[in-house]
């Protein structure tokens, strides 16, 4: 990476110096706003350098970002922003590299590029942008959304089982699995840290509004009035505790069981403690997934880190391996490959 | 007794057998040593689609065919001198191109009832018999029997031992060719080092075959080859994918520039992966993507982070890469796409070679979407045409398509290579930093080229956005305004279609630069183009062979040329697709030569139409 001069010229940027000159055209009221802005902040407040700082979108409203922050920028083609994130980074592995994406660009058309891009673990930072709607091509269900969402293309109800986004990355052996939200700044801006200072891929499932065409999807999550009771804010070493304090989560065997902490029948230290580095339990918490409002037993939906391990990472392997190959065999010399085994002379 | 050392100017032999019979191999070790002897040569081979087609089958046989000769060799030959039939089917799938009293060498433990049956033969047929009435000569040997025999005492398993029967094939041919086996005996002392009783029955089967040559009274002739009038120099045997690997990891060093190959497996062109991630110590990159896509996705990234940025493919993975190489060309990023082409559509024939690919990297895209095009002609053509493509990607920033084929890709010539110190370097210009904040950097201004520049993340004061939407000219911004849609269409066209002065005009290969006739080719068609005008041009016709290295841009001169013949011939492994966009371009009347076989143009076919053509005047 390029280092900052030792001098203390540099000025230090803000949030607006990440900005670009270009007029926002998400629709007014857009959950991309929220997130690009802490987006800004989060980069302003790492103190990081833009010239060293790329993000790589697909297709899609989410995947417009990359025009909006004043770094370097690719905005390429549906579904294989992993793709060109990977060979970026193989390229030059010193670069910050964010990589923008929805739950159609990331989960339907770049779904294969997603499960492998998990797996391989090069050090990067994934955003994922769900909205349960795709929102680009005016409307139409995706692959996170209900089962019997009414839309242009589903007039009767879409029949799609959804995706689980992070089951599937935890399923992928994903190193880094976490969830935030549009609409809970703080927490937003603290996972964004998380998964930059996670060195390996680090994917961010953010809950995003379209308040165009899937306006209050997660609402039951997102609204002030209803986090308390639908979802459960982890943290690392801490008990699984929801309901404003009164209500935590205890594993019954294999079992997750809501308790209600008043009843005195149960006490926090009878609850499940929160250990982001188990990976069984990463699995069950992506399960926590029933909706509350078609299902009254629901889990809470955790937000937070569910899971985050170290793993060595693709690009520094790779680059060991050019190590490796030179101590084996030598600086590469041309004359030598170009001659090969056995050569003759015509005379 | 005695044998009578004959001299002969050519000759054309196949290894024919089962594809786990070690045909490959064996033809492959006979040729290194045809090459050591100063012989000219062309290879062919010819291996079934299946890994391990169904044992003693038709669809299961594996060929290899080498054409040498002590004068110019252009082609792997039309039809061979000698056979050599491991087996019943080996023969009757071969048995057309054997040369009218040509030799068989037969094994025949091949040829029992097990292997006939499974050869479809009638019951009760004896097809070396019958080739014996057909005037052919038949030498019978029991190879598996007598290779057993020698290895009684070889602690190896039957089936070990059964799989050193190539080796008395091999040594046999040593035999008769005039041979000696130093050259196999290194390679094998190379290759079983570890393995001390593999390599003992190796090298023991090898002098087995040989002695077998000598002391059987059957075997009256052996047969020398002076070496060919070749140019001075220091040689080597070279494959097509071999060549090329080289040429881009040549390219990667002149250029000074990290080589990053994204890939995913594909018949003819994994070699091309293989050879590279065998160069790791050059500081070679290769990435086995988890699909075509992704393959020329991360080749787009790795080319916008500044590396010489390659993906290689068949033209079913083109198909796929299509919407990627967009987005290459529309960033307007260095990268270089090798096809190396089979027959199609679809999966077609992976295994069979075609020229079929060509109108598919003229405009397979969406959008008007042009993009330079370079073919290679032979393998050792592959070396120069890596280079030049890399050459090209790097100084006009556009993707370029570099075509090679399955014929070229496996097949085998000998190279006069060249010293790295001859190779020029090529020179690369990224856009220097900035430490003005305020001049704003713009990514789409052009140099009187038509050429961006090259603008690589982690470059001080040049952040800036790049995508697949349209672009405004200058700024790079995303832009729907009409006329600047239309303005930028015809810049990345100019800027393609200015590439024809930054190369070399048409030469004639071969003949007169004026005249009757003007064969026209393009990629593998070289060697047998070459050949058949060479012949017609002793018979004192008026012809000339001209072939295509830049298929997009055309040389400038290139309508000249062709305007200076009254007919121009173009002989293709397709359905004239090059035919096509000549006509479309210079509206000239093409006569075309079509053979879409999956197998490259016979010389005699070729002759027999391109010579009733002269034969008009
Ligand atoms: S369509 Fe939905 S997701 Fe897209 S910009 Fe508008 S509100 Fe946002």
């Amino acid at each position: 990476m390029s280092t900052l001069p030792a001098d203390n010229l540099v000025k230090k940027l803000k949030a607006k110096d990440f900005a670009t000159d270009q007029d926002v055209r998400w629709c007014p009221g857009c959950g991309d706003y929220s997130i690009l802005k802490q987006v800004q902040s989060v980069l302003a407040e790492l103190e990081l350098n833009k010239d060293d700082t790329v993000f790589i979108s697909g297709i899609g409203c989410s995947s417009r970002f990359p025009y909006y922050m004043e770094t370097y920028g690719m905005h390429s083609i549906h579904g294989r922003a992993p793709a060109v994130v990977a060979g970026l980074k193989l390229a030059n592995p010193e670069l910050d590299v964010w990589m923008i994406t929805g739950d159609g660009d990331g989960f339907s058309i770049g779904g294969n590029h997603m499960i492998h891009a998990l797996r391989r673990n090069l050090d990067i930072n994934m955003l994922l942008f769900n909205n349960e709607i795709y929102g680009l091509t005016k409307g139409q269900y995706s692959p996170t959304s209900e089962v019997g969402k009414k839309t242009k293309s589903s007039p009767l109800g879409s029949l799609d089982h959804p995706i689980n986004p992070l089951a599937l990355a935890m399923g992928a052996d994903a190193t880094f699995v976490a969830r935030s939200m549009d609409r809970d700044p703080k927490h937003l801006k603290e996972m964004l840290k998380r998964s930059y200072f996670h060195k390996g891929t680090a994917l961010l499932e953010i809950y995003q509004n379209c308040n165009i065409f899937n306006d209050g999807a997660f609402f039951i999550f997102t609204e002030k009035k209803n986090r308390p009771d639908t979802t459960i804010y982890l943290e690392h070493e801490q008990p699984l505790i929801f309901g404003g304090g009164t209500k935590g989560i205890r594993l019954d065997g294999f079992k997750p069981q809501i308790v209600d902490l008043n009843e005195g029948k149960y006490t926090v230290a009878d609850l499940w403690i929160h250990d982001e580095q188990d990976q069984m339990k990463g699995q069950m918490l992506t399960r926590f997934f029933d909706d509350p409002r078609t299902n009254p037993a629901a889990l809470p939906r955790p937000f937070g880190v569910i899971y985050s391990t170290e793993r060595p990472t693709y690009d520094d392997m790779l680059f060991a391996q050019l190590d490796e190959a030179v101590n084996q065999f030598g600086d590469g010399d041309l004359d030598a490959m170009i001659a090969g085994g056995t050569t003759w002379e015509i005379k | 007794m005695s044998t009578i050392a004959q001299t002969t100017e050519e000759v054309t032999i196949k290894f024919a057998g089962d594809s786990g019979d070690g045909m490959q191999l064996t033809g492959t070790l006979f040729t290194n040593d045809t090459a050591l002897t100063g012989s000219d040569l062309a290879t062919f081979p010819d291996f079934p689609a299946e890994i391990r087609a169904p044992q003693g089958t038709l669809a299961g046989v594996s060929g290899f065919q080498l054409h040498f000769g002590s004068k110019k060799i252009f082609t792997p030959g039309d039809e061979v001198d000698v056979l050599v039939a491991m087996n019943a089917a080996a023969l009757k799938a071969n048995l057309g191109s054997i040369k009218r009293a040509g030799t068989i060498i037969a094994s025949t433990d091949g040829f029992d009832k097990k292997n006939l049956r499974l050869a479809k033969y009638a019951d009760g047929a004896k097809p070396t018999e019958d080739a014996k009435d057909q005037g052919f000569t038949v030498y019978e040997m029991p190879v598996t029997k007598l290779t057993r025999t020698c290895l009684k005492e070889s602690p190896l398993g039957m089936k070990e031992k059964d799989r050193c029967k190539n080796m008395f094939v091999l040594g046999f041919l040593y035999w008769r060719y005039n041979r000696d086996l130093q050259s196999t005996i290194d390679y094998l002392n190379r290759k079983f080092k570890k393995k001390p009783d593999v390599l003992e029955a190796n090298m023991k089967t090898l002098k087995a075959g040989y002695h077998y040559g000598e002391t059987t009274e059957t075997f009256t002739t052996t047969y020398n080859i002076e070496p060919a009038p070749m140019e001075k120099g220091t040689y080597r045997s070279v494959m097509g994918n071999q060549a090329l690997v080289m040429g881009l990891v040549t390219a990667s060093k002149k250029s000074k520039l990290p080589l990053f190959y994204g890939s995913y497996p594909i018949t003819p062109a994994s070699d091309i992966l293989h050879g590279l991630a065998s160069y790791k110590h050059f500081g070679i990159k290769t990435f086995q993507a988890e699909d075509e896509i992704a393959a020329v996705c991360a080749t787009v990234g790795a080319a916008y982070g500044g590396n010489l940025a390659i993906t290689g493919t068949s033209g079913p993975g083109v198909a796929l890469k299509g919407e990627g190489i967009g987005l290459g060309l529309m960033l307007e990023l260095p990268m270089v796409i090798v096809n190396v082409q089979r027959g199609g559509p679809s999966t077609g024939l992976p295994t069979k070679t075609e020229q079929s690919d060509l109108l598919q990297a003229f405009y397979g895209r969406n959008g008007d979407s042009p993009l330079p095009i370079i073919a290679t002609k032979s393998p050792s053509d592959c070396f120069d045409a890596a280079y030049e493509a890399c050459r090209m990607t790097l100084q006009h920033m556009t993707p370029v398509i570099l075509l090679s084929d399955g014929y070229i890709a496996n097949g085998a010539e000998p190279w006069k290579f060249p010293k790295a110190a001859d190779i020029p370097a090529i020179e690369v210009n990224f856009v220097p930093p900035t430490d003005d904040d305020e001049a704003k950097f713009m990514p789409y201004e052009r140099d009187e080229k038509h050429v961006r520049g090259w603008a690589i993340p982690g470059t001080k004061g040049l952040a800036h956005r790049v995508g697949g939407l349209e672009k405004e000219a200058n700024t790079g911004n995303v832009s729907y305004d009409p006329a600047n849609h239309e303005y930028m269409t015809k810049i990345r066209q100019a800027k393609v279609d200015e590439i024809a002065n930054h190369i070399p005009e048409q030469a004639i290969d071969n003949g007169p630069t004026r005249g009757n006739v003007l064969v026209l080719g393009w990629g593998s068609t070289y060697g047998v183009i070459q050949s058949v005008v060479d012949a017609l041009l002793m018979e004192g016709h008026s012809i000339a062979h001209a072939h295509l290295r830049y298929l997009n841009p055309f040389p400038r001169n290139l309508g000249k040329l062709l305007r200076s013949f009254d007919k121009v011939i173009l002989p293709e492994i397709n359905n004239g697709q090059l035919a096509k966009i000549i006509r479309d371009k210079y509206e000239i009347p093409v006569l075309q030569y079509n053979k879409i076989q999956g197998v490259p143009i016979s010389k005699a076919e070729l002759k027999h139409f391109v010579g009733s053509v002269c034969e008009t005047y």
